[in-house]
């Protein structure tokens, strides 16, 4: 009878139990606080060659914030294909970091999601005012006319990395300026026997970002002003078809690199089987995959005429990491000088080198290391000829719809069927179509 | 059982107890008959939490507009009716035409699946069923595709895939000359078959397994009466062997239909997050349609109507099977 009633006891209390934290998970909707001043946890981006080499490169300064304010900082790093999807996680639950890296692009999908802090005026002072900031770096943080979602910290721009001996064996003196050029350049490099230029055709965010410059380069837009999609404009059209042509007509990018998503086109390029590469800082990448930096040049985007510039003479978007504030974080006071530290000239250096990448931080361009003919070639690229990729609330579902169309149109390409303007067309407005109405 | 649990020790007690005693037995009599529910209770809690409370909070999403301004605190999310149906299913519009291709894709490749795993499955079982040296063995490899991580074997058949460096083109291009020229298998139409492929390779050692444990059921005296009639060897797997295995094959082919069905992680892996046409997985275009897209709506709407379909089909599936085998046991 005893043991019975204890039974019965156990199983109530643990019911009630189970009851209880069932309906305590929930969380509020309020901004952040100070509850936990001692720490921080941090999402960072894959910037390096692995997981690995980030912790490397990461742990020590976040040991020096430590040192300087004894707040600890918990360090993960998350691999490209994870984050996006965390960070939706996140703002659902409430439960995220109190700081994380965004790939730039997404600034204003995830502003307005309203899981970001805005940076005001106030919190601009914080970190040491809004103007000691690159402007091209800043248009990428957010929709115009709304507080930032975001602080710039690491930069990057494309540009043309060339295998100067595969060059100089088909007889090239120069790299090629125009797409045209690129194109004769190709028969020569053919008759070499080696592949011409790379390309990950089946990686959404990698057409996304190639489209986008074609589009700039034939004077299209894919938003009209008011944030509308246009995907169908004719002149957004004959840019994509003249992106996919590379493969289909002028056979420069071969088409095995149809199905590339996982960087093998670095892999060819830094193997010496491909005379050319359009990427983003990729130096560092390359270093480790065995190839040294005086192998290769580098060289602005080729054009449709003339000199990379504004206009349609952009060729480049503006790649680059932002460092955002989890609005529901528990150490907002910690999260801000945190962001302070990472955005300080020292550690602003400090890891840009480590990336290759090129500070967002006008005062800390200055060091030497940022001023090598690579370096060069991609300041002058930020400081004149990029663009920030559309700044409007649905960027991320135009990543995903456009991008999935150019990668159907290199599959086309590939498999040996016709790349024509109306299959574009076909392309493009099926991709519009899935666009939310807005 | 319950009711056995009860008069067990109320029989124990011996008939001239005192009639004072009695109000208490009841009450002892009411505890005890509490108690099973008592039990079941924390049980029944964690069922709840676990499984129905996300199913509702999901059929509760699909009434919602719940695109990214409202992710984060998703109650203030307008209510839409039933908007989001009503996009999923127009199938003239591009959103519904789109769920509808995918779900044609996906039956066809559930049913080929199925079939094939069932098929390899049974005849291997049945190739294994004498007794033969390194028969052990030979089981032990086959149920190795089952084992393994997907994860690691499906990224093992994404390199074997691979146009320029692949196993599958070097065997059927350059060794085999069965190609003109290298096929794509990752990409473009040629996908679908790359998904059956892996598929069939990952679910036929499932159904091997259960066949196995099946036949290990039927008599052997059947066999050897079926032999001294003078059946060969078709006629015995036909009249002996598929009919023993009917209640077997009953479940084994509705949880290969449902975990075909549902599938994510092979063409997630396979293809990465935005799937060919020609192998485009209803579970990988719900995903796409509310991860990717941030329409979590919409996204729970397909699977709200995904789950009734599968109902459906399983409630149909076990009233017809059923009622056959009922029909052939009379």
């Amino acid at each position: 009878m005893r043991s019975i009633r204890a039974a019965a006891t156990c199983a109530v209390t643990l019911s009630l139990v189970l009851a209880a934290t069932a309906c305590g998970g929930g969380s509020s909707a309020g901004g952040g606080s100070n509850d936990a001043p001692k720490t921080l946890t941090y999402w960072a981006s894959n910037q390096g060659a692995s997981i690995a080499v980030d912790k490397q490169v990461l742990q020590p300064e976040l040991d020096k914030f430590e040192k300087q304010t004894g707040i600890k900082v918990k360090l993960e790093v998350v691999p490209w294909s994870d984050l996006l999807n965390r960070i939706l996680t996140a703002a659902t639950s409430g439960q995220g970091p109190d700081v994380l890296n965004i790939g730039n692009t997404w600034s204003s999908s995830l502003q307005a999601t309203g899981a970001l802090l805005p940076w005001d005026a106030k919190n601009f002072d914080k970190i040491g005012g809004k103007g000691r900031f690159v402007e091209s770096a800043l248009a990428s943080t957010g929709a115009q006319g709304k507080d930032p979602a975001a602080v710039p910290l690491y930069s990057m721009a494309y540009a043309l990395y060339y295998n100067k001996k595969i060059f100089a064996e088909a007889g090239i003196s120069r790299p090629p300026a125009t797409w045209d050029e690129l194109t004769a350049d190709g028969k020569k490099i053919k008759a070499q026997g080696k592949s011409v230029l790379g390309a990950e055709g089946s990686n959404l965010s990698e057409n996304i970002h190639h489209v986008f410059v074609f589009a700039k380069q034939h004077g299209a837009d894919f938003f009209t002003s008011d944030g509308k999609p246009a995907f169908t404009d004719p002149k957004v059209v004959e840019a994509v078809k003249s992106y996919v042509d590379l493969m289909a007509r002028d056979q420069v990018i071969p088409t095995g690199d149809a199905e590339y998503a996982q960087n093998q086109s670095v892999s060819d390029f830094a193997k010496g089987r491909q005379a050319m590469l359009l990427w983003q800082s990729a130096s560092a990448n390359l270093k480790s995959q065995g190839m040294p930096d005086s192998d290769y040049g580098i060289a602005p985007v080729p054009v449709r005429s003339g000199t990379p510039g504004p206009g349609t003479q952009i060729d480049s978007m503006v790649a680059g990491i932002n460092i955002a504030v989890f609005r529901d974080t528990h150490n907002l006071d910690g999260a801000t000088r945190f962001v302070k530290f990472m955005t300080s000239d020292d550690e602003q250096k400090i890891l840009n080198k480590a990336y290759s990448s090129i500070p967002p931080v006008t005062s800390a361009q200055s060091d030497p290391a940022f001023g090598t003919p690579a370096n060069t070639v991609l300041k002058n690229t930020l400081a004149t000829s990029a663009a920030a990729l559309p700044q409007v609330p649905n960027e991320s579902q135009f990543e995903t719809t456009v991008g999935t169309a150019v990668k159907d149109l290199f599959a086309d390409a590939a498999a040996g069927r016709a790349v024509t303007t109306d299959s574009v067309r076909a392309a493009l407005q099926k991709a519009q179509q899935q666009m939310p109405a807005a | 059982m319950t009711t056995t649990a009860l008069q067990e020790p109320v029989r124990g007690t011996p008939s001239g107890a005192p009639a004072a005693r009695r109000p208490r037995r009841r009450t002892g009599r009411a505890h005890r008959a509490l108690l099973p529910y008592l039990l079941l209770l924390p049980a029944l809690l964690l069922e709840l939490l676990v499984h129905l409370v996300p199913m509702v909070i999901g059929v509760m999403m699909s009434f919602k507009e719940l695109v990214q301004i409202y992710i984060r605190d998703w109650s203030s999310a307008p209510w839409s009716g039933l908007g989001n149906y009503r996009m999923t299913v127009d199938f003239h519009a591009p959103v519904g035409a789109a769920l509808l291709h995918s779900f044609l894709v996906t039956v066809g490749f559930t049913l080929l699946s199925v079939a094939l795993c069932w098929l390899i499955g049974t005849a291997a079982a049945l190739f294994l069923q004498d007794t033969f040296r390194g028969r052990g063995l030979l089981r032990a490899l086959f149920l190795v595709p089952y084992a393994l991580p997907v994860y690691a074997a499906v990224i093992t058949w994404v390199f074997m895939f691979q146009h320029d460096n692949g196993l599958v083109n070097h065997v059927l291009h350059d060794q085999l000359h069965l190609t003109d020229k290298p096929a794509f298998w990752l990409i473009g139409d040629n996908s679908f078959y790359a998904l059956l492929t892996v598929s069939v390779w990952k679910g036929w050692p499932f159904a091997f397994l259960v066949v196995t444990a099946g036949l290990q059921n039927i008599p052997g005296e059947l066999y050897e009466a079926a032999a001294l009639d003078g059946a060969g060897m078709w006629q015995r797997i036909a009249r002996i062997t598929l009919p023993s295995l009917r209640p077997v094959n009953q479940v084994l082919v509705l949880v290969l239909f449902l975990w075909t069905f549902n599938d994510f992680n092979t063409p997630y892996v396979l293809f990465g997050r935005a799937a060919p046409d020609a192998a485009d997985l209803v579970s990988v275009h719900i995903y796409q349609a509310s991860f990717v897209t941030w329409n979590f709506g919409t996204g729970s709407a397909m699977s709200v109507l995904l789950l009734l379909f599968l109902l459906v089909v399983t409630g149909a599936y076990l009233l017809i099977t059923s009622r056959g085998r009922r029909g052939a046991d009379a």
